[in-house]
């Protein structure tokens, strides 16, 4: 059983800002268990609104049931204005697991020290993942619970409250075909919806905007974890080399030396490693978080779009009803709905669009912010080990040459 | 008459002043087999503490400005015995330095295969040996092979450890002789050239080795007889490898009574060492290439935060990440520099190593083919005077004659047998000696400039990321 204790979680709670602010309703993951390939998290809810029958409990969850709740939201049609956070994706352990295995298979071939160290680096990788996934989870609650329309949905208190098992509930399969039917529908619309004439001028610099950001971050998001595995590359690298060096006396200076130097070089790979990991955190997972949080803003621009298109539809349907006199008022009444509906979405989404790229710039700056000053942090921490060593070796010869010239880089740093 | 060995990576780089040569220190002697004959012992250099030298070093101010590493064209690569010129000068001793280092000319252009490369190779040197202080000569790569070859048909089978000359490459030099300018055959030029240069650094530190005629010919003279016999395709090459077969066979079949235990330890050292200098140098290996990835990754990533910065309409934060960006891409060219570092000071050294060691077990192989001579002779000797007996028994006068005089030649032959074995077995325990000192040297430079390295492109990156912390801090 993992757990996290508080000062981890306030690390790690990186990516998104101002959630879990009002008292009302506190939502945090306290606990996460994992069994295999499922994480079973307790979902834990602290509040003051008399819509709960309990003041504080917990409820054990899977992935699944956040993708329920999700996918019940998306659907349901009186938020069709609003930006639905997106989905956590699912616990993805892949990585850790292909580590181990190789490490299992050579195993024979390693030194024994070469592979417990492997082994920790296995361990704290496969802790990595295992609190970002507890993160995602936590952060899609805590919007919810922080937005004013959406957390008082009725879905989303049964999903914090209900102490039996939600997999009846998941397991209703006309919900689930009709979501799939709904997307299906909405990727063909896609193409239709960009040749509908835009009104309002805000939408339209959105929506450009936003399709043009949004293949961008796409791309920065894989270049970004590409560069992170090659830091773990790294890493590993050094762990071997320092390994195999540890085994010899390759430098067989004085007997310490080549103690020395081993050192240096496991320093260098925790700080490497600690380096991808810390990467990892803020920028890949700022880039994947806003990545998936403009998709659902693109959504919210296509369910608009599509109610435009309706509107458009049921104006021709009038206009043809007036033509051969027939059915006028049902299309008449047709016709406002599409009109309310239309306009309901446009200030609604204004609204949500604008608060969005407030919370996305602020976002942006936080972890940038935090980026730079841990690579500050890292780069003087290993030059501080590197001046470190170097000066130890070349003391060991001549203390008293050595010493002044200790002094004179060490006033560098 | 010792060649002073100082390290020096760079403009005024006080850390590399390698100034433990004072191998006679009370430190050091109790780790080294110092036979009390050896000769080598009292060639060392010793500097006093107060050499005016060393003030000069520690009045220095802070290393200067980080510079960069250029790419591998230039003068990035470890020194190996570049003198210090205040050490020069001031040494204590009248002959001493023998400094030499090498620029690639040019591509001396011919018919196609017939072209070559050029190497300048120039010495500086005290030493009496040599008509002139400073002179060049130019001199291509089957020059230094044909060197190496006549050093070691001197100087191997009496037990001396030549250093062996950098390995043929058909593929890479075809791609430079067929003109092609890109990248990968300059670098394969340039790793060529500090070869090379590594290789007659470690020829002259040798002091047997620098006094040979075919070295001082070869660093001396302009021009010199091409040496033929060392292409791969020809015959002494064909000659060279059914050696190579020949001699491995013997080796497992020669079993030698090793009564010294000294070599009996020494072997069994050289044979893990052998096996685990392999295994660090696969290991260097991959770390350049995942640096080298590494780099190329950072400068993918940084077009497209170049790209995510352009569409950003939120002013500051389009600003902050474009700046992102930059970092990104400055960063990924220290890591290639770093990459540089990785292989010219950790890969290279270590196969350079790899092939010394394999030169060394050579010399106590031959020290087991000298063993197995001396015990030919002596078992010819012995048949010798058993026939001499027979005859005797069998009365017949002329033969008797002829048999005491082959009797006598074959005693000279035991005992020059048992002479060469204990002269070589001499000598091996010298150089092996003088072999490890150097490798500790060796190794302990190389890494101290490799952490330099390091650490420059640290403290590179510390000023990188500072000077964008204020644009993120901009971000409103």
């Amino acid at each position: 059983m993992t757990t996290l204790d508080d000062s981890n979680k306030e690390k790690i709670r990186s990516v998104s800002v101002d959630l879990n602010n009002d008292a009302s309703l506190l939502i945090d993951i306290p606990d996460a268990l994992c069994e295999r390939d499922k994480v079973k998290f307790t979902v834990h809810t602290k509040t003051t609104l008399s819509s709960f029958q309990k003041p504080e409990f917990s409820v054990p969850r899977q992935h699944e049931d956040f993708i329920w709740l999700h996918d019940t939201l998306v659907e349901t049609e009186d938020y069709a204005g609003l930006i639905i956070p997106p989905a956590p994706p699912k616990p993805d352990f892949e990585g850790p697991r292909e580590k181990m295995h190789k490490l299992g298979e050579g195993e024979a071939t390693m030194t024994k020290e070469e592979y417990t160290k492997m082994k920790q680096e296995l361990e704290a990788e496969y802790l990595a993942v295992f609190k970002k996934t507890v993160q995602v989870h936590e952060i899609f609650l805590q919007r919810l619970s922080s937005h004013p329309i959406l957390n008082k949905d009725r879905n989303f208190q049964i999903f914090l409250e209900y102490d039996q098992d939600l997999s009846v509930r998941r397991k209703n399969a006309k919900e689930m075909f009709g979501g799939f039917f709904k997307n299906m529908v909405k990727s063909a619309d896609e193409v239709l919806i960009s040749g509908v004439k835009e009104v309002d001028d805000f939408f339209e610099q959105e929506k450009t905007f936003l399709l043009d950001y949004y293949s961008k971050i796409k791309d920065s998001t894989a270049k970004a974890e590409k560069m992170t595995r090659s830091h773990k590359n790294i890493a590993d690298d050094y762990i071997r080399i320092s390994s195999l060096m540890y085994q010899q006396k390759i430098t067989r200076i004085l007997i310490y030396t080549h103690i020395v130097v081993t050192m240096s070089f496991v320093s260098l790979q925790k700080v490497e490693g600690r380096v991808a990991s810390d990467q990892e955190l803020k920028l890949t997972e700022l880039l994947r978080y806003y990545m998936r949080d403009i998709q659902a803003a693109k959504d919210l621009l296509y369910r608009r779009a599509r109610a435009l298109a309706d509107y458009e539809n049921s104006n021709k349907a009038l206009d043809k009803a007036r033509l051969k006199s027939k059915d006028i008022p049902q299309a008449e009444e047709h016709q406002q709905q599409c009109l309310q509906k239309f306009d309901k979405l446009s200030e609604s989404g204004k609204k949500e669009l604008t608060s969005f790229k407030g919370r996305r710039v602020v976002a942006f700056r936080k972890n940038l912010i935090e980026m730079a000053e841990l690579e500050i942090k890292h780069a003087k921490v290993r030059s501080s080990i590197q001046l470190y060593y170097i000066c130890f070796i070349m003391c060991t010869n001549e203390l008293q040459y050595a010493w002044g010239i200790c002094k004179i880089l060490c006033e560098q740093i | 008459m010792f060649v002073l060995l100082c390290f020096q990576s760079g403009p005024a780089s006080l850390t590399t002043e390698d100034l433990s040569t004072n191998a006679n220190g009370p430190k050091q002697a109790s780790l080294f087999d110092d036979d009390p004959d050896d000769l080598f012992a009292e060639a060392t250099e010793e500097v006093s503490l107060d050499s005016p030298d060393r003030d000069v070093l520690l009045s220095d101010g802070p290393s200067p400005a980080i510079t960069p590493m250029t790419p591998p064209t230039s003068v990035i690569t470890p020194r190996i015995g570049h003198a210090h010129d205040d050490m020069f000068t001031h040494s204590s001793f009248d002959e001493f330095c023998c400094v030499l280092w090498l620029n690639v000319v040019f591509l001396v252009p011919g018919d196609g295969m017939n072209a070559y490369m050029a190497y300048k190779v120039t010495t500086k040197t005290s030493m009496s040996l040599f008509k002139l202080r400073e002179f060049s000569v130019r001199r291509r790569f089957s020059d230094f092979l044909g060197l190496h070859s006549k050093l070691a048909s001197k100087y191997l089978h009496i037990g001396y450890i030549v250093p062996p000359a950098p390995e043929k490459s058909i593929v890479g030099m075809t791609k430079v002789k067929v003109g092609k300018e890109d990248q990968s055959s300059n670098e394969f030029v340039e790793k060529r050239r500090s070869a090379l240069e590594r290789y007659l650094m470690r020829t002259v530190k040798h002091p047997i080795l620098l006094k040979d005629p075919d070295v001082l010919q070869f660093l001396e003279s302009s021009e010199l007889p091409r040496a033929v016999s060392t292409q791969a395709l020809s015959s002494a090459g064909l000659l060279r490898m059914v050696n190579k077969a020949a001699d491995a066979v013997n080796k497992m079949t020669i079993k030698m009574n090793e009564s010294d235990a000294w070599f009996e330890e020494k072997q069994q050292h050289f044979e893990n060492l052998d096996v685990q200098l392999r295994k660090l140098h696969a290991s260097v290996e991959s770390l350049v290439l995942h640096r080298k990835e590494l780099s190329m990754n950072m400068a993918s990533f940084a077009k497209s935060a170049a790209m995510l910065g352009n569409s950003e309409d939120h002013t500051a934060l389009s600003r902050a990440l474009s700046q992102l960006a930059e970092v990104e891409e400055k960063i990924d060219q220290l890591q290639q520099d770093q990459a540089n570092a990785d292989f010219y000071f950790l890969s290279e050294l270590l196969g350079d190593y790899v092939r010394l060691i394999t030169a060394v077990k050579g010399v106590f192989d031959q020290r087991m083919k000298t063993w197995q001579k001396w015990q030919d002779s002596q078992m010819m000797l012995q048949k010798k005077r058993e026939a001499e007996a027979k005859l005797q028994f069998n009365n017949k006068p002329d033969k008797l004659q002829q048999a005491k005089d082959e009797i006598k030649e074959l005693e000279m032959k035991v005992q020059q047998g048992e002479r060469d074995f204990e002269q070589i077995s001499k000598t091996i325990r010298k150089e092996v000696g003088r072999f490890e000192k150097e490798r500790v040297k060796d190794f302990k430079s190389t890494v101290i400039q490799y952490l330099e390295t390091l650490l420059q492109t640290q403290q590179q990156m510390i000023k990188y990321w500072e000077a964008f912390l204020p644009e993120a801090k901009a971000i409103s």
